[in-house]
């Protein structure tokens, strides 16, 4: 959220000025760290699908930037192969529609190198890849982490704003495991596209270097009445149906980005929940099987006690994301539903 | 043997096929730019033969596989201009009801697959329609339009080997305009021709200009009728180019303005109707009426898809399921 005086030692950054950041330091930090995909270091080109990557070969060259013909599998592949040898590749799938080209490289081999080999080898790369509708349609609109989030040897972190977007990365590059980075396409830019809400996507973020450590949620706003988990897009809504429901209602949400889904951090879920008594989980992934379905059962299991009401999710319908806009918005979960499920689980 | 050139009905109507498309394109960005046509946009303006001489090669009953850039494919393959336009509307009367849109265009009634926007990904499926149309016994062909950024997927091989070894009734009509996306094609394979490739799987392979439809047309019915014969699939490189970005806010910064005035020079458009009136097979009258009654057309699929319905999200959870 915008606000008025920027700390000292602080700007205000986009989601993809941050990456940016965070790839350029841990390039210059460390030699071992390259970037391979599509269409991200062509002269005159794009940057990748999303820009974040304009400007970087001035700086590293086409050695450590990796221009690769459309083939996710070599993608894939070579960064499991030569995080195995030691480097420390962050990949880029233009959308993460396209993991699936690469579900093998990236389950079979990168997941289960480190069990395979008795703990003797270990694979340190990072995927990065654009989630959620955005009317383009069912191959290019899709939220594939819950099928990430299911596989042991993977860690799954979805980033929501530009401080946890940079600390985060730099985390994930530095992690000796394979790391699925999802980043909201909605969610890079500076005006706040109109179908985010028009919100300020700004936030800022330290001049000096930071981490931001995997496994770890954020409370973005305090409540006593209701917990809020959700990602992405979703996060803001969340957020802007808990500034709504205390002026209208008086209902006090507490809204968490868990920003790594695998692992959980489950100690600051259960913190509120324990204190709230009440979950609503929210995502754009679509509800059945998604990670929503996860934080549930082991609520159930870990503090069924402290619950004063079902448990409630509110996710992208079970159908492919569709192409009209009217259609598009009923699928993925809009502030009305949201607000809804908080009022239910309230009552 | 010189192969005999069309009937002028017959130019004057790829014509007439290539014009609807390169105006269609037009009227879409515009649309697309004052905000009436959502999502994005991936458009053919330049590659117009490419679509229109397959298409004509094949019948009504054949199938077509298409990509993330089927806006050509689709009109010439048959789907209604007001169909097409309707579903980059995203309305309840386009060609997939609203729920496809640009980069899914297609429709059964014609032969035409919703196009497959996962680059590569109707070359393994058309292999499916080949094994079907082969199994079944039913004459058929499929024909599978692609990049040739797409042939370094693993999908492109696969269907192609396969293809092959089942001498299965199926054309792959790759069309190489020179780029993938920003990436120049010589960075991305050291093999210049995409037709090379096709020797490694024993398929026949020929390059063809894919600025002449007529060149195109005639490459694609040998193909066609070869593959209908039972004598297996046949791969085409139509060397052609996007005269427009890769999608709909490219600047174009990897390539030269000189490269692309180049190939404008050879707009299979403007090319083809200086053939037919060197030849006197036409005259500007005849362009005029045949450019007044693509407008026309035009016109009317803007006012249809404007005054559609939109989609009922209340029917949306029937949509996933048969
Ligand atoms: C599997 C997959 N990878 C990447 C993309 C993103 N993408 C869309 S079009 C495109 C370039 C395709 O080039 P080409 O196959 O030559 O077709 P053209 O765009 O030139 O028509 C890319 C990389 C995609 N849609 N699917």
């Amino acid at each position: 959220m915008p606000t008025p005086e920027t700390p000292r030692g602080t700007r205000r950054l986009t989601i993809a000025e941050a990456l940016r950041e965070a790839v350029a330091e841990e390039m210059r930090r460390d030699e071992s760290v390259f970037l391979i995909g599509e269409d991200i270091g062509i002269e005159g080109g794009f940057g990748g699908a999303f820009g974040v990557y304009l400007g970087l070969t001035d700086e590293f060259g086409h050695e450590r930037i990796v221009d690769t013909p459309i083939s996710e599998k070599a993608i894939a592949g070579a960064a499991v192969g030569a995080a195995l040898m030691g480097f420390r590749p962050i990949a880029d799938m233009q959308y993460s529609d396209f993991l699936f080209e690469c579900m093998d490289e990236l389950v079979n081999q990168a997941a289960k190198m480190r069990l395979m080999s008795g703990g003797r080898l270990s694979v340190p790369l990072v995927m990065r890849a654009p989630v959620g509708a955005s009317v383009r349609g069912a191959q290019h609109g899709q939220s594939p982490e819950s099928y990430f989030a299911h596989v042991p040897g993977l860690k799954v972190v979805c980033v929501s704003d530009a401080y946890h977007a940079k600390g985060l990365l730099k985390s994930a590059v530095r992690d000796d495991n394979p790391v699925l980075f999802f980043e909201h396409k909605l969610l890079y830019g500076t005006k706040g596209r109109e179908q985010a809400g028009g919100l300020d996507l700004t936030a800022e973020v330290p001049e000096e270097e930071y981490l931001f450590p995997i496994g770890q949620a954020v409370v973005k706003r305090a409540g006593g009445d209701v917990t809020l988990v959700a990602t992405h897009v979703s996060l803001y809504r969340c957020l802007a149906v808990a500034d709504e429901l205390s002026a209208a209602a008086g209902i006090e949400c507490e809204v968490i980005d868990p920003l790594t889904l695998l692992p959980l951090d489950t100690e600051t879920l259960w913190a509120s929940v324990r204190k709230t008594g009440r979950l609503v989980i929210v995502h754009e992934d679509t509800l059945t099987g998604g990670w929503g379905a996860e934080v549930a059962a082991r609520a159930a299991d870990e503090c069924l006690y402290a619950l004063e009401a079902p448990i409630k999710r509110v996710a992208a319908l079970d159908v492919p994301i569709p192409y009209a806009p009217v259609l598009e918005q009923a699928v993925v979960p809009s502030v009305e539903r949201i607000e809804t499920a908080v009022r239910e689980v309230c009552a | 043997m010189r192969p005999e050139r069309p009937q002028p009905t017959v130019l004057l109507e790829l014509y007439r096929t290539m014009l609807l498309i390169r105006r269609f394109e037009e009227r879409v960005y515009f649309l697309f730019l004052e905000g009436e046509i959502p999502g994005t946009l991936h458009q053919c303006q330049g590659q117009e033969a490419v679509a229109t001489g397959v298409c004509d090669a094949l019948e009504a009953g054949d199938w077509i596989t298409s990509t993330h850039r089927p806006h050509g494919h689709a009109l010439a393959k048959g789907v209604s201009p007001r169909a097409a336009m309707a579903e980059l509307y995203g309305k309840e009367t386009g060609c997939c009801r609203g729920r496809g849109g640009s980069m899914h265009l297609g429709d059964p009634d014609v032969g035409m697959l919703p196009a497959i926007a996962i680059v590569g990904g109707g070359n393994t499926v058309v292999t499916g329609l080949g094994l079907a149309f082969k199994l079944g016994r039913t004459g058929q062909v499929a024909a599978c339009f692609f990049g040739e950024g797409a042939t370094n997927e693993g999908a492109f091989h696969e269907g192609l080997n396969f293809a092959a070894v089942q001498q299965l009734p199926v054309v792959f009509v790759c069309e190489n305009n020179l780029y993938g996306a920003s990436t120049p094609w010589e960075r991305v394979s050291l093999v210049p021709s995409v037709a090379a490739r096709a020797g490694a799987y024993g398929v026949t392979a020929q390059v063809v200009d894919g600025m002449d439809v007529v060149a195109v047309r005639r490459a694609a019915s040998t193909a066609v009728a070869a593959a209908r014969a039972g004598q297996g699939p046949t791969l085409l490189e139509c060397a052609t180019y996007r005269f427009v970005g890769h999608s709909r806010s490219d600047a174009r910064g990897y390539r030269s303005r000189v490269e692309e005035d180049e190939w404008r020079l050879r707009d299979p458009i403007v090319g083809l109707r200086h053939q037919l009136l060197e030849e006197g097979a036409a005259d500007e009258a005849a362009f005029d009426a045949v450019g007044g009654e693509v407008d026309a057309v035009l016109d009317d699929a803007v006012e249809f898809a404007r005054s559609s319905p939109d989609p009922d999200p209340a029917e949306l959870l029937a949509d996933a399921y048969a």
